[in-house]
């Protein structure tokens, strides 16, 4: 293949490929979107084995076959609910290809002779570092999401200066990559340094994020991914590498830039902890407050008190809890007699609805509000669920039709003429607080308006703050509440049943 | 190729990149971010140069380097790419498929 003939191809695919992201951002043409970028991409690997003349390399087949069997399997059996998870492991194992890629080229193994040898070897270590940046920041956010590492952010003594002081050595030791020539002695100090630093650097940063910000912290690796895949393919001269990677890189920077504004809050304070509550004191002082709460709404003793200390996220509800009966008939029948009677319902789901696997019943729900006569929406806060846009893929399963779903911006001054509002599993996205105390983490997010519809109904598994630690000063409120406590799935079943 | 022309690729690419998703309804965050993480496996192509370069050129001790290193990088990649789309496609499906008794 000549030269000319490779640069036009790898400028079609890379039109392809912009071609590809912009369709997805349309429901209607996602499909045909996501294809087409798949495609362009078997196309990019074809033209780049034919290109440098290496398709009699045989034993790339099989190690492609190996990552096709594994990630196929991946994406066959992954549940929705662990989606976040999977693309957070996914992106990772991007950056870790990009590291070996700039590790391999920073040793000359592999890569032609080239006439720029500081610009491959500075190419080279930034791959190295950003693609292990990626690789251990994601693998971190991965564990966080699956529940192996706590949620709460990690903050160590003098956090900020110690990373502060990593990136001041993967600096340093960029530029001194830049000198290391072709020296093995210092190519070796350049390599490992880089790996130790940038591996300890992944972790330090992304365990300091609390489990809320997790979807931000993935987006932003993502672009990152792209990133490192864009100054590898600069390390190996790469041309469609360099394109594509930096499409990527830009797109997953302005896809973090729109998350963040979903959530009012600024980039920097999210990488810093500052978003989440961190005190210990501050978590148990709001626990003896909700027990408090739930004691003297039930006058009973309550399941989930004894049960909540044992679960690791506070204000949703776990799967797999069967045994908390809704308590207090009374506000039982009045939550069935508010829907009977409820000419318009907006329904707020939350990840409580996801753990609880409550999605199908949720469903079934809106369906029997609709044949009672009744007009019903589901408002969609941009961060409900793990990773934006999550809580809609999880409805989407469940067969609610997706212009059922609406926006915050969308849906959110419609709140005040609706006759019910009915919350499954969601905390912090309906917290009031968010509105006006000024010291909460939240402070500043824009929240639906439950509060103000004319009657609220909650299906939260306990009154504990959510991820953010903020108490919700709805579960105080004395009328036009009605809170039923327990598995999503319990309560929603009985709201079957009373309906009926 | 020269390293300008890399590095202005690099950055036409990034504008480009960042102009073409302004518009993008949070519906479809989610997908879009699986999607995008897919194409990050694009670093495949780097992967696939090193393993095939030192299978055809290289020393015995290259060779070994690069066949364990390059292929490890062509295994994460491929999962990366393969497992991204696959999961994109099944999450945009499920959008598809729903005609509901509102539309």
């Amino acid at each position: 293949m000549s030269f000319t003939i490779y640069i036009v191809a790898c400028a079609i695919l890379s039109v392809a490929v912009l071609t590809g992201i912009s369709l997805m951002s349309k429901v209607k043409t996602a499909v045909a979107g996501n294809l087409i970028s798949a495609v362009s991409l078997f196309l990019g690997v074809v033209i780049t084995l034919v290109y440098n003349d290496i398709l009699s390399a045989w034993t790339i087949f099989p190690f492609m076959l190996i990552g096709i069997l594994i990630g196929g399997a991946l994406a066959a059996r992954v549940k929705m609910i662990q989606m976040p998870q999977l693309v957070a492991l996914l992106n990772g194992l991007g950056g870790f290809a990009s590291a070996l890629v700039g590790t391999l080229s920073l040793l000359g193994v592999g890569i032609p002779k080239t006439d720029y040898p500081l610009f491959v070897n500075v190419t080279s270590v930034l791959a190295i570092v950003v693609g292990l940046v990626t690789l251990f920041g994601s693998l971190v956010a991965a564990g966080k999401l699956h529940r192996l590492l706590p949620q709460k952010p990690v903050v160590w003594k003098n956090h900020s200066l110690i990373l502060n002081l990593c990136l001041i050595l993967l600096l340093a030791i960029t530029l001194f990559a830049a000198f290391v020539g072709d020296h093995p002695s210092m190519i070796a100090v350049a390599l490992i340094g880089s790996i130790v630093i940038s591996s300890f650097f992944g972790v330090a940063f992304a365990i300091r994020v609390g489990g809320a910000d997790m979807p931000i912290t993935i987006s932003l690796l993502n672009s990152l991914s792209g990133v490192a895949g864009a100054i590898a393919g600069m390390a190996v001269n790469d041309l469609l590498l360099v394109a594509v990677g930096g499409i990527v890189g830009a797109s997953g920077l302005l896809l973090t830039q729109v998350m963040c504004r979903a959530m009012n809050r600024g980039l920097n304070d999210i990488l810093t902890g500052k978003t989440s509550v961190t005190s210990s004191r501050q978590g148990i002082e709001t626990e003896h407050v909700a027990e408090a709460e739930i004691v003297t709404k039930t006058k009973t003793d309550p399941v989930p008190v004894t049960k909540a200390g044992t679960m690791p996220e506070a204000g949703t509800m776990p799967k797999a809890v069967h045994e908390p009966k809704l308590k207090e008939e009374p506000t039982k029948k009045t939550a069935v007699h508010v829907l009977a009677e409820a000419k318009s319902v907006i329904i707020v789901p939350g990840y409580g609805m996801a753990l609880a696997q409550a999605q199908h019943l949720v469903k079934q729900l809106a369906d029997k509000l609709e044949a009672n006569g009744a007009e019903v929406k589901f408002a969609i806060h941009p961060v409900a669920g793990r990773m934006p846009g999550h809580m809609n893929v999880l409805l989407a399963e469940a067969d609610v039709p997706y212009d059922m779903l609406f926006e915050m911006d969308a849906v959110n001054d419609e709140f005040v003429s609706t006759d019910a509002a009915l919350v499954i599993g969601a905390n912090d996205v309906i917290n009031p607080a968010a509105r006006d105390a000024t010291d909460t983490p939240i402070y500043g997010m824009p929240v639906l308006n439950v509060d103000q519809a004319k009657e609220v109904i909650i299906c939260n598994y306990d009154l504990k703050p959510g991820y953010s630690g903020v108490e919700n000063p709805l579960y105080k409120r004395e009328e036009r509440i009605h809170l039923l406590l327990g598995d999503a799935k319990d309560s929603l079943e009985s709201l079957l049943k009373g309906l009926t | 190729m020269h390293p300008i022309v890399l590095l202005l690729v690099f950055v036409v690419a990034t504008v480009v990149g960042y102009l073409i998703i302004k518009q993008v309804p949070s519906l479809l965050h989610t997908p879009l971010m699986s999607g995008m993480n897919a194409l990050s496996g694009i670093t495949l192509l780097g992967a696939l140069t090193a393993v095939g370069f030192t299978f055809l050129a290289s020393s015995r001790g290259e060779l070994i380097l690069g066949q364990i290193l390059g292929g490890i990088a062509i295994i994460a990649a491929t999962v990366n790419v393969v497992g991204g789309f696959g999961v994109t496609h099944r999450m945009l499906k499920m959008f598809d498929k729903k005609k509901g008794p509102t539309s």
